[in-house]
Parts: structure tokens; C-alpha cells; sequence
């Protein structure tokens, strides 16, 4: 019964948060400015994040949870050169 | 080593599913709004559904089913928690500061330039002093 359970809310859960990374691409595709892109990629990097980790829960496996963690720290990095980027038009002053 | 969910009682299947569907659905409707706003300024309030409360309620959830079907706790989880709180305000933050600049530069007509704003608060602390 709880097997059920946890294997049905863990699908449901999988395709509401590839919905919202699908959506998140859509704005870092057609995103105005390029702004809008490098926001879009953020949202769409923690989804993938946040996917990951279902993906744990639904296999009971721990290594999905490093692979998050990896995701978390290099998506910060990456949102915060690009954004110096468009600040000063060079990443390291 | 592989925890089954067979092993978790059924009270707290029914938890980790909540928590499960309410981390999934907040990072849904973060999604939406981020695509149906209007303006850049309001565009970036939306994802952060899904950085609080979205990535709170799955951590939740992960934390439950591992300490519940493995019998110990099991809260490395709390560790991207704690991360993705301190780190989304910091890069929404110079995102918006370097969109501000971008904006003003351009002389984009919704952005008050350097200027305006000044004049603006001196306006604005005038009009105070005369009220008190």
C-alpha cells in the first residue's frame, strides 16, 4: 500500500516538474532579453534539481541526492558570472 | 545501499506524498508565472516559488522517506536546503542590478534614470518636511 503510494505521488511529481522545466525552456528560448534567458536557466536548473531528487525518493537510492548537490553549486556559479556579464561585459575584472 | 518503500508505514507514505506534490506544484506555478508575467521585474518574483517553499516541501519529503525506511536520520538534505536560501536572493539580486543598468542605459521609457530618482527624493523629502 505504501509502495503505491510513494510510486504514484513520485510519478505525479516527476511530470509536474518536467512541465515546469519544459515551460522555464520555453522563456530561456523566446525570452526577450538576455536577461530573461539567463533567469529562464535558473529556474530550469533548479527543477532539474528538484527532479533529481524524486528521482531518489522513487529509487531509494542516495547517489541522486550528490548529483542535486553538484547541480545546486555549479547552477549558482554559472547564474552569477553570467549575471556580471551582462553588469560589466567581462566575467573577472 | 537501497531503502525500499515498502518498508515505510502507511501514515508516512501519505506525508512524504504531500509534501512531494506540494514541492512539485509550487515549482509548477512558479513556472507559470514566470512565463505569463509582463515585465522583467515582475518575472523574477515567480521562480522563487519554486526555490523556497518548492524545493522546501521535496527536501521534506526526501528527508522523511530516508530517516523513515532506513531508521536513522538521514538529513543531508537540509544541506541544498540551506544552499539554494542563501544563494537564489544573492543571484536574483545582481540580475536585477545588472537588468537596471542594461535598462537605463537604453533610456528604457518604465525605468527612472540616475536622475529622475534623485530629483524624485528631494521632491519627496520636501513635501515631508512641509507635512510635518
Amino acid at each position: 500500500m505504501s509502495a503505491i503510494i510513494i510510486f504514484t505521488s513520485v510519478s505525479i511529481a516527476q511530470v509536474i516538474l518536467m512541465i515546469a522545466m519544459a515551460i522555464s525552456s520555453v522563456r530561456m528560448f523566446y525570452g526577450p532579453r538576455a536577461q530573461d534567458r539567463i533567469i529562464g536557466l535558473d529556474a530550469l536548473y533548479v527543477n532539474a534539481m528538484l527532479l533529481l531528487v524524486t528521482f531518489g525518493i522513487g529509487t531509494g537510492r542516495t547517489v541522486y541526492f550528490e548529483a542535486a548537490l553538484v547541480i545546486g553549486l555549479l547552477g549558482f556559479v554559472s547564474s552569477v558570472s553570467l549575471a556580471k556579464f551582462l553588469m560589466r561585459g567581462e566575467v573577472i575584472e | 545501499m537501497i531503502y525500499s518503500a515498502a518498508d515505510v508505514p502507511v501514515w508516512a507514505a501519505a506525508a512524504i506524498a504531500f509534501f512531494l506534490l506540494f514541492g512539485a506544484l509550487l515549482a509548477l506555478i512558479g513556472a507559470i508565472g514566470f512565463l505569463r508575467l509582463p515585465t522583467f521585474y515582475e518575472r523574477i518574483h515567480a521562480p522563487t516559488l519554486s526555490t523556497s517553499w518548492g524545493t522546501g516541501g521535496i527536501m521534506t519529503a526526501s528527508i522523511l522517506f530516508f530517516s523513515i525506511a532506513g531508521g536513522r536520520l538521514v538529513a543531508h538534505e537540509i544541506l541544498i536546503g540551506i544552499f539554494i536560501t542563501v544563494t537564489t536572493p544573492v543571484t536574483f539580486m545582481l540580475l536585477a542590478r545588472a537588468a537596471l543598468h542594461r535598462d537605463r542605459v537604453e533610456n528604457h521609457p518604465d525605468v527612472p534614470t540616475r536622475a529622475e530618482l534623485v530629483v524624485s527624493t528631494i521632491q519627496d523629502r520636501a513635501s515631508d518636511e512641509k507635512g510635518a
